[in-house]
């Protein structure tokens, strides 16, 4: 039930906050922030007394294998059909639930002061893409998966067609295209996949777990897989599916950037993990070699790219793209070291990325420009924001001691066992992410200035505040960063995943 | 005849009732709202008839016709459009100079023909109600011809309708002759034993069957029989336009699923690749060339053209799979669709009148700020179409994606996959259009309540049986087609 009030209230709270834009237009912006709080408030009660929460239903619920189930959450929906509301959320799931409610908080500090115009209707689109986000994180019946996967992208879509910058309207429909499409190829792969289980066993039903024994020929499997892989695979992103991202990214204003860069782009990895790993282990592990491929491409493609990038906000898209290779490697990898680094890195690069894009939206909002050409020097007009930047910068280069580093590192060490070829050339990513970033912090925040700044404030208390969180998050995940992996083990282990062996 | 055929027509009855009396009326006294009261008396009880009539099993009302839940379903959709468009027409001819009475006429005798089709389950019902249906609607679309400052060019419309229509007509009739003289029966049902008899692969059958197609392929629209459709769309008023798009398309599917599933129209040869081609041609070509459209009534009508493509995947499917689930996936595609259709040209007509029609895409810039009740109901319509969840299309595509999961039909759905990626490109631009800041000032003219109720209701069914399907589906699953 916990899930259904997590939403609820995030969905409720967009409504208000339309509403209350005709009273006060700075009205919207305080309701979204209780909203967000109410739910952060209400996970950490689920993480600290999980048992409290579990009083209260059919909740604690083991299915099989020894990873629990937190809460659970079942009702009919479209019986005739096989449709039912299924929540659910083990480690996994609540980790990146955690994620998405604190980055939303981000997002809400990012867009305080930017966002003035039709403040109801934008605190509207954020909070419902979150309760998409959070429904994508805990759906468990594969429909309704489906529709949140679906419905998340309307209200990201309005974000960056309304409050986008000059090029939005490119933007906003390519995002939405390739996701809709691929959406698409998804539910062909869902249907043949529920068809197929309804010729063997008799029932029809998109229920997951019912799913999880689903039999059919590696040949039939392969092809349900791929139509999921590459669903997943365009939302990650990984090369060449890859191109709408940079234009999402760098059209969007701040706040879309931010949840766009910290937790869409998980819900592509975490589709991968629930889904074309969870519901065809088999023939996942044929295809790895070729997944696995594709990551180590994207980690050195894209940061070549990035390399060459003036527009500050494209450069760090592109470097997303090269981290979720990373991701997609330690996914494909799949034994317990680099299973457990593809998680860390996708907490970690939500939190690092998030800081970035707000870097570069907060350089947007006070110079107008994301040009980095005419940037230089601003070390001396805003060394708060640039303290930041490099910190974060170097936070998503693999600092050891911060997040990102833990993750790459469990990759790297996962997949070596795997392939070692592969692996060498992914660490060879690395190399070339303390390339750009270095250069980034050369060209933008040192040398001499491109023009005269005038009078531009530096972080105000509220961005402050955010940094400051995001910084703790980063040092947390690098110095304790067993307390996460602990929630991911038992997420994994539901997935099938043998933590003592690291075997498949 | 017994008195329980004549409840069982009783539906059929009250609409040529209604038609009469409107006629006498018109005759003696000319009054544009005393016409629109007794239109929509007529149309709403025969509507409440069907509470009545609703029977548990197929009744036969002469060979001819057949009552049973599916074309129960048909005609109540068809009438239900009835309505809508007679709502949507009072405001919109009210102001007008020349006599507008004979529309409702016209659309009284249009929704007969209608559930005549929904109800046939025979050649000479089918041919006579769509007869009685187009030649009504060639009245309907050329209906402003003498008002100045109409919408461009409804003669012209028209008389294209007229040609096309009688042309496709006279094709099917033809086919039906040809078919005929091999299997000596009219009766859908009859065709498949009879058919074994004349021997499966009978030329003459083929050539009918393949004449009766490329007729119904006129009638709905589909690639490459679709060169009226744009053009009539954009010519007639818009209540004409909303009349066809809605309610002479489901009445056409409703009988072209029946003659389908009943005749086992699939086993003849070459029958279901030619229709495959008509399917994956009008799914891209319909989607392709609605990217080009300024004039949102284009825009529909090629949107309308690729959906009638989606459809066709089913009927390709319908030998592959139970023939009740069939009919359950084109139930609620058309129904998804008719509502869709009916909230989107809803919103058109809440903007135009007889002597200003706003169907330039343009006019529709930043319509969200300045009159959103009237925008969100077309974002939502867009959305439908789209397919995206929470709306009536989505599980509509649904349905036709399973069925063409279930007969394996991999090109098909590959052609949909593609057609609904370029699909989404036009029906964003619109919703992108209406998100963005207004070019001008807006007349706040207050809307007709008429037309708020038929606005809301359409798109207040499209978001509720999207989110909630389960009542529907439960009243349509299980449904026998003959």
């Amino acid at each position: 039930m916990i899930l259904i009030w997590l939403m609820l209230i995030l969905f409720v709270g967009g409504v208000a906050a339309l509403i209350a834009e005709r009273s006060n237009p700075m009205l919207p912006r305080v309701i979204a922030l209780g909203a967000l709080l109410l739910d952060l408030g209400l996970l950490l009660l689920v993480l600290f007394f999980p048992a409290t929460m579990g009083a209260d239903a059919t909740n604690q619920i083991n299915i099989g294998q020894d990873g629990e189930w937190l809460v659970l959450f079942q009702a009919d929906w479209i019986p005739q059909l096989g449709i039912s509301f299924i929540f659910g959320a083990d480690g996994l799931s609540l980790l990146l639930i955690i994620l998405t409610v604190f980055l939303g908080l981000m997002s809400l500090g990012a867009a305080w002061h930017e966002i003035t115009e039709r403040s109801g209707f934008f605190y509207l689109n954020l909070l419902w893409t979150l309760t998409g986000v959070i429904g994508v994180f805990s759906a468990l019946d594969l429909f309704l998966f489906f529709v949140f996967w679906e419905v998340m992208l309307v209200p990201m879509y309005f974000i960056i067609a309304i409050w986008g910058h000059e090029n939005k309207s490119y933007a906003a429909m390519k995002f939405f295209i390739f996701t809709q499409v691929s959406g698409l190829l998804m539910l062909v792969a869902m249907l043949g996949l529920v068809f197929a289980h309804y010729q063997t066993s008799g029932a029809l039903t998109f229920n997951y777990f019912a799913l999880l024994d689903g039999e059919f020929t590696t040949e039939v499997g392969f092809w349900l897989m791929l139509g999921f892989f590459i669903a997943f695979a365009t939302k990650l992103p990984t090369v060449p599916l890859h191109n709408w991202l940079p234009d999402a990214h760098s059209q969007a204003p701040t706040a879309g950037s931010v949840i766009l860069a910290g937790i869409l782009l998980k819900t592509g990895a975490y589709g991968l993990l629930r889904f074309a790993l969870g519901l065809f282990p088999e023939e996942s592990a044929a295809f790895a070699p070729v997944a696995m491929t594709l990551g180590a491409i994207s980690i050195l493609y894209t940061a070549k790219v990035a390399f060459a990038q003036d527009d500050l906000k494209r450069l760090i898209a592109y470097t997303s793209v090269s981290h979720m290779g990373f991701v997609m490697l330690g996914i494909y990898a799949w034994n317990a070291q680099s299973a457990q680094g593809a998680v860390m890195t996708m907490l970690a690069h939500g939190f690092s990325a998030a800081a970035l894009f707000m870097v570069a939206g907060g350089l947007q909002h006070r110079l107008h420009t994301r040009d980095m050409r005419q940037m230089g020097g601003l070390w001396g007009v805003m060394p708060k924001l640039s303290f930041m930047a490099l910190f974060f910068t170097v936070a998503a280069v693999g600092m050891p001691g911060l997040g990102n580093f833990i993750g790459e590192f469990l990759v790297l060490l996962g997949s070596f066992q795997r392939s070692v070829t592969i692996t060498v050339f992914a660490t060879g990513g690395l190399i070339v992410a303390a390339i750009y970033s270095l250069i980034v912090i050369q060209r933008a925040f040192h040398g001499e200035p491109k023009q005269k700044y005038g009078d531009v404030a530096d972080l105000s208390k509220m961005e402050m505040a955010c940094y400051i969180a995001m910084m703790l998050g980063l040092v947390w995940m690098g110095l304790y960063p067993q307390s996460m992996l602990a929630l991911a083990e038992s997420g994994l282990m539901n997935l099938g995943l043998d933590m003592s062996t690291g075997a498949r | 005849m017994s008195i329980d055929v004549l409840i069982n027509l009783s539906q059929i009855i009250m609409l040529g009732l209604s038609t009469l009396v409107v006629m006498l009326v018109i005759a003696f006294r000319r009054d544009h709202k005393l016409t629109y009261g007794l239109t929509m008396a007529g149309l709403a009880i025969s509507l409440l008839i069907f509470l009545f009539i609703s029977p548990a099993d197929a009744r036969q009302a002469t060979e001819l016709l057949v009552m049973d839940d599916y074309s129960l379903f048909f005609s109540t959709l068809v009438i239900i459009s009835a309505l809508a468009v007679t709502a949507l027409s009072y405001p919109y001819f009210e102001g007008q100079k020349s006599r507008n009475e004979e529309f409702y006429l016209l659309l009284l005798m249009a929704t007969l023909g209608g559930v005549v089709l929904a109800c046939s389950q025979h050649f000479v019902s089918f041919f006579l109600g769509m007869e009685i249906l187009s030649i009504c609607l060639y009245g309907m679309i050329a209906y402003t011809v003498q008002q100045p400052g109409a919408a461009k060019f409804p003669l012209e419309a028209g008389i294209k309708y007229l040609l096309l229509s009688g042309a496709s007509s006279a094709m099917i009739l033809f086919g039906i002759a040809l078919i005929y003289t091999q299997t000596g029966t009219l009766l859908f049902s009859e065709i498949p034993q009879r058919l074994v008899e004349a021997g499966q692969g009978n030329p003459i059958v083929i050539t009918g069957w393949m004449m009766a197609v490329a007729g119904i392929a006129f009638k709905l629209s589909l690639v490459p029989f679709h060169m009226w459709t744009p053009d009539v769309y954009e010519g007639a008023p818009v209540p004409a336009t909303t009349f066809i798009a809605t309610a002479s398309k489901a009445a056409m599917v409703a009988v072209v699923l029946r003659l389908v599933l009943a005749s086992q129209a699939y086993e003849i040869d070459g029958l279901l690749s030619t229709v495959t081609v008509l399917a994956a041609l009008s799914m891209v070509v319909g989607n392709l060339l609605a990217l080009l459209q300024k004039n949102i009534k284009r825009l529909l009508a090629y949107s309308s053209i690729a959906h009638l493509g989606y459809v066709m995947i089913v009927m390709v499917a319908a030998g592959s799979m139970a023939s009740s689930a069939a009919a359950e996936a084109v139930t609620y595609y058309m129904a998804a669709y008719v509502f869709t259709t009916l909230a989107g040209f809803a919103v058109v007509s809440a903007l135009s009148s007889s002597t200003n029609e706003q169907d330039q895409l343009a006019s529709y810039q930043g319509l969200f700020w300045q009159r959103p009740w009237v925008a969100l109901p077309l974002m939502i319509v867009m959305l439908s179409l789209a397919g995206i969840p929470l709306t009536m299309g989505f599980i509509g595509k649904f349905y036709v994606i399973q069925a063409g999961v279930t007969g394996q039909l991999w090109l098909l759905l590959a052609m949909l996959v593609i057609g609904s990626g370029i699909g989404i490109f036009y029906y964003l631009r619109v919703v992108y259009l209406l998100v963005q800041s207004p070019s001008g000032e807006s007349e706040q003219g207050g809307l007709p309540l008429a037309v708020t109720a038929t606005l809301l209701l359409t798109s207040g069914t499209v978001v509720l049986l999207g989110i909630w399907p389960t009542g529907l589906i439960a009243s349509l699953s299980g449904l026998s087609v003959f």
